[in-house]
């Protein structure tokens, strides 16, 4: 079957997260037609500052994701810190304070099943940097549902731990340098 | 005829079933919940209770009433911090006491108390503030399990580093050892802050008002609602408040969308604490 053109983007990073956002996120022209989901592992007792880091040099519209809003194309969202962002069928973003997965909360894994769920062929899915494992079974879920899945090529990575599970779990995932995946979405 | 929808999948209907026999059978009511959480919830239910489908859930479920409360742990308790948001508890210290203060009598709701964490948080809060004696508490859930744990008071002890820390930020006038007994890997809180307090089963999505609030604190409950489950909730909070009375949620959860906006006014708005107008 061919791949359905992708609709949506979604990304999860943890230690290295925001160089390595930076790269890719920098780059992507102002009419980037997909919204572009991220879960960074944040410390659960800050206000989550990402947004407004990237929102001064991304071309892209960039925010932190609020309950029950509609996704939009074009603009980045940022997962707020101490609550899991999650994807719904009518694709609105949903917020949850369910346990944390994997000690994490955001969770990347919550993020990326809900996402499969909601978007199936049509979704990308990116795990980057990180010391942990979260991700590999969200990646797994994405490719299960038949959407593309990217990783990070560990050897690049601040923190291969994060990619090399993802690839474990994910075999037939591109691995790819981060100037590669920004070149990537850009043409896809 | 036509096609059926070819997008839905088997297991969103089942699910769809699922909860229409939870509703149907027990009255439970989470048709109009965000479905990707209850979802990932359910998933969880339906591979730890060991069943291979939802329709196997659904069939035991309305034959074997001792599943109910096997699935509402599942599907509502969550695990909460005291003084969760230390600087949520500061305002309503620092900017909502010194308007609660001026009454004689208060009422405040713990909605979705859970097990219990925001509860005692708030009662420690008014013990410090003087304000305990002349206050009468609501701590409602929808689930029977939660409720008893909430009246316990007894939580992990490794927890508690993490309550101590928060109730030191958010501005607490004494030690929060001063208020539970630790033993066994436990703490128990001191049961005298629930002594004013009245426990009790109560849903936001089909229940009515039950009485004239100073206070209601309804916290990371409502993301779990649909649009117009929150417009009910909300609703339900407007009805129950007394004019000026005040209404704390959550740090991601607003007012903004809704249709009962105009009924209120930000009060400390970063807190998400909001003023029910005069009017």
């Amino acid at each position: 079957m061919m791949a359905a053109r992708p609709e949506a983007v979604v990304i999860g990073a943890s230690a290295g997260a925001l160089e390595a956002l930076s790269i890719i996120l920098h780059v992507l022209p102002g009419n980037f037609r997909m919204p572009i989901i991220v879960v960074v592992h944040v410390p659960p007792d800050k206000r989550s500052i990402l947004a407004e880091l990237f929102r001064a040099k991304c071309q892209l519209s960039v925010q932190e994701a609020d309950d029950k809003e509609p996704i939009a194309g074009g603009t980045v969202y940022f997962a707020p810190a101490d609550y899991h962002l999650l994807v719904e069928s009518n694709k609105t973003l949903s917020l949850s304070s369910d346990e944390p997965v994997l000690f994490s909360r955001p969770s990347i894994d919550v993020l990326f099943e809900s996402a499969a769920d909601a978007y199936g062929m049509s979704l990308i899915a990116i795990v980057l940097t990180g010391a942990n494992h979260d991700g590999a079974k969200g990646l797994r879920t994405v490719v299960d549902a038949g959407g593309a899945a990217i990783v990070q090529d560990p050897d690049s990575a601040f923190a291969d731990a994060m990619p090399k599970a993802a690839i474990e779990m994910c075999p037939r995932a591109r691995v790819l340098s981060l100037q590669a995946i920004a070149q990537y979405l850009k043409e896809v | 005829m036509t096609a059926p929808q070819p997008c839905e999948k088997v297991e969103d209907i089942e699910i769809r079933l699922l909860l229409e026999a939870l509703f149907l059978k027990y009255h439970y009511d989470f048709r109009n919940y965000a479905m990707a959480s209850i979802k990932r919830r359910l998933k969880q239910a339906r591979e730890q209770l060991g069943f291979s489908t939802f329709s196997a859930l659904q069939e035991r479920l309305l034959h074997d009433p001792s599943m109910l409360q096997r699935l509402l742990g599942f599907l509502t308790v969550q695990v909460s911090e005291m003084f969760r948001d230390p600087s949520y508890f500061k305002a309503i210290r620092e900017n909502v006491v010194p308007h609660l203060r001026t009454y004689p009598s208060l009422k405040v709701w713990i909605a979705g108390c859970s097990g219990g964490e925001e509860l005692y948080s708030m009662a420690i809060l008014f013990r410090e503030e003087g304000l305990e004696d002349r206050t009468q508490f609501y701590a409602t859930d929808i689930n029977q399990d939660a409720l008893e744990a909430a009246e316990a008071g007894i939580f992990p002890l490794d927890r508690v580093p993490l309550f101590t820390e928060n109730h030191r930020k958010s501005g607490g006038l004494s030690s929060l050892s001063d208020y539970y007994q630790a033993a066994y890997g436990k703490v128990t809180f001191d049961k005298t802050l629930r002594r004013n307090v009245v426990f009790s089963d109560h849903s936001l999505v089909t229940d009515a008002v039950f009485g004239e609030m100073h206070l209601i604190s309804c916290r990371n409950v409502m993301i779990y609602f649909d649009r117009d489950l929150q417009d009910r909730a909300l609703g339900l909070f407007k009805d129950s408040l007394a004019r000026k009375g005040f209404l704390g949620l959550g740090a991601k959860e607003s007012l903004r969308f809704s249709r009962h906006a105009g009924a209120f006014t930000d009060f400390v708005r970063e807190e998400r604490i909001y003023q029910r107008r005069a009017e």
